[in-house]
């Protein structure tokens, strides 16, 4: 699936910045490929070590345009190290990570910057014709523009990760890495930012990467789940099922079954 | 922020009946200054509560020395300090000039060290808190210059700088350098490194970061500095004001030590208390303007 259309909502012209790489050392070098219209992100041979330990171990992974990707994975699996190679965070990385277009990063805590406003912190490094009316845009799209003159430490959890959000979606990224966002968050309000999430992907059709622990987060949101099992992807699924999802659709609860096995996590009664 | 205001009264705007008044031109301003000056008052209240302990301590003293217990040649009464004062306001005297005069050669001299001390401890630390190489060339001389006994820097430079203004504010600088530098410094380390990968992520540029990120997040051991810079400052203005002046509080000192004057010596420490109180409350009066951040924070 890979949707051509823009998100409809307006932005100011010459927010778009040319590709960012963000490291090409070794692999896929830019210039390989008439395909690169396939892919917004694309990684080649990655490699990660922690002193002796392999976190990633030569691994592959494509993400097309506008598709909705979900990693998985135990904790410590490398999840987290991938997302930070692929936001260029990473210098340590050996092997290639390439992404085509502007990347934005919604982390797990939301780090808005304490004395910055909401509004100030959507603008932050922002290089738009109109910043200000942006982030206005954005705090709206996520239904925080009552809260746009306040101060981040006043801010529930679940608002400041919405501001989090609205600060990398106003950035009109290709490729939209989210690192469990959700994580410490409460379940009903988990449930509406994953409506949230899946409002904003379907009207701005970035790339998503979604690192998460939670099966069933993965199951609800992504076209394709990933599971990283040894520093490589173990196993991967489409899910074709429309959104908004049911839990108990047949299809899946068999592939809930199959990750949860993948994960090593036995599920008695449910084959 | 002005741009932010104008966004929260969007909503209210759209909704109001096209002939209604606009917000600004009804009386909104009444509900916001209530608190304000309810808030003003509260900070009245504080400050009299604050002037209750001194008041009393101040009534002891005059009873005290109106009982004959206290000699005046040791404590002189505070009516009799405070008649001193005025004279010396009104008239200058010729063993010490006006008090004006010399408070206002303390202030120049202060003023001169402290900001010469500061901009030099500023542009320190923040070269040797944004770069390794910084760090390493600046930060141990710092720390050597930091252990040295300030006061018994004096000698050494009469002998450098002779008794002129400059080894008096080269004393004053350096008191307040050195816990302005060790404050500014740790502050900038101690910015939160998420914060830091986040500016990488939104693609600042070094200025902004150092600008947005750094020096805001600085600010706050920043200010300790601050207050703990003055303090020494203050103090280093009494030392080396007592050598070789003819100007200045601590030549009035030394001239009333000279001539047996307490009650002169009495006003001159008594305008040094209030100009440390002074400059405080202006330290935290920044500090309440620019925290105010955290401040909502507490009041959440």
């Amino acid at each position: 699936m890979a949707p051509q259309l823009r998100g409809s909502v307006t932005r100011p012209a010459g927010a778009a910045r040319p590709a960012t790489v963000a490291s090409t050392d070794a692999g896929a070098s830019p210039g390989d490929a008439g395909d690169s219209s396939d892919w917004v992100a694309r990684v080649r041979g990655l490699s990660r070590t922690f002193g002796d330990r392999r976190v990633l171990d030569d691994l592959d992974i494509d993400i097309a345009p506008g598709e909705f990707v979900a990693l998985i994975g135990r904790s410590g699996s490398g999840k987290s190290t991938l997302l930070r190679a692929l936001a260029g965070l990473d210098p340590e990385c050996t092997g290639g990570a390439t992404v085509q277009g502007t990347t934005a990063v919604a982390f797990q805590e939301p780090r808005l910057v304490p004395w910055k406003r909401v509004t100030a912190n959507v603008c932050l490094g922002l290089r738009a014709a109109h910043p200000r009316q942006a982030a206005a845009t954005a705090l709206a799209e996520v239904g925080l523009t009552d809260r746009a003159a306040a101060w981040p430490l006043t801010l529930s959890g679940g608002e400041a990760q919405r501001v989090s959000l609205a600060r990398a979606l106003v950035r009109e990224p290709r490729l939209l890495l989210l690192d469990e966002p959700f994580s410490a968050l409460d379940a009903l309000t988990t449930i509406t930012m994953h409506q949230l999430v899946l409002r904003l992907w379907t009207r701005h059709q970035p790339a998503v990467l979604l690192v998460t622990h939670d099966v069933d987060e993965a199951l609800a949101l992504a076209d394709r789940v990933l599971v990283l099992t040894d520093g490589r992807i173990g196993y991967s699924c489409r899910i074709g099922a429309a959104r908004p999802r049911d839990r108990d659709d047949p299809d899946l609860i068999t592939a809930r079954a199959d990750l949860l096995a993948e994960l090593g996590v036995a599920m008695e009664g449910i084959r | 922020m002005s741009g932010t205001r104008t966004l929260a009264l969007v909503p209210d705007r759209a909704a109001r009946p096209p002939g209604a008044a606009s917000p600004r031109q009804s009386p909104p301003a009444t509900p916001a200054a209530q608190p304000a000056s309810r808030v003003r008052r509260l900070l009245h209240s504080k400050a009299l509560l604050r002037l209750i302990s001194p008041l009393v301590v101040l009534t002891g003293w005059q009873l005290a020395s109106s009982a004959q217990l206290i000699s005046s040649d040791k404590l002189p009464p505070p009516t009799e300090v405070w008649s001193t004062a005025v004279s010396l306001i009104t008239s200058a005297s010729p063993a010490y000039g006006s008090l004006q005069g010399n408070l206002l050669a303390s202030l120049e001299r202060v003023a001169v060290g402290f900001g010469f001390g500061a901009t030099v401890a500023v542009t320190l630390a923040v070269l040797a808190g944004l770069s390794r190489a910084g760090e390493n060339a600046l930060d141990p001389l710092m720390q050597m210059v930091r252990t040295l006994p300030l006061f018994g820097l004096i000698p050494v430079f009469i002998v450098w700088f002779g008794i002129g203004e400059l080894p008096k504010i080269l004393l004053i600088a350096i008191g307040v350098a050195i816990p302005l530098y060790l404050n500014v410094f740790s502050g900038i380390r101690n910015v939160d490194a998420k914060l830091a990968e986040l500016g990488r992520v939104l693609h600042l540029r070094r200025r902004e970061l150092i600008t947005q990120i750094v020096l805001p997040g600085a600010l706050p051991q920043a200010l300790v500095g601050l207050r703990q810079a003055l303090g020494v400052g203050w103090l280093a203005l009494v030392v080396a004001e007592q050598f070789n002046t003819s100007a200045g509080l601590g030549f009035m000192i030394s001239q009333a030590t000279q001539f047996s004057r307490n009650d002169v010596i009495f006003v001159a420490l008594l305008v040094y208390c209030v100009l440390g109180l002074l400059t405080d409350a202006l330290v935290r009066l920044f500090e309440r303007r620019a925290l105010s951040w955290r401040r909502s924070f507490v009041a959440a």
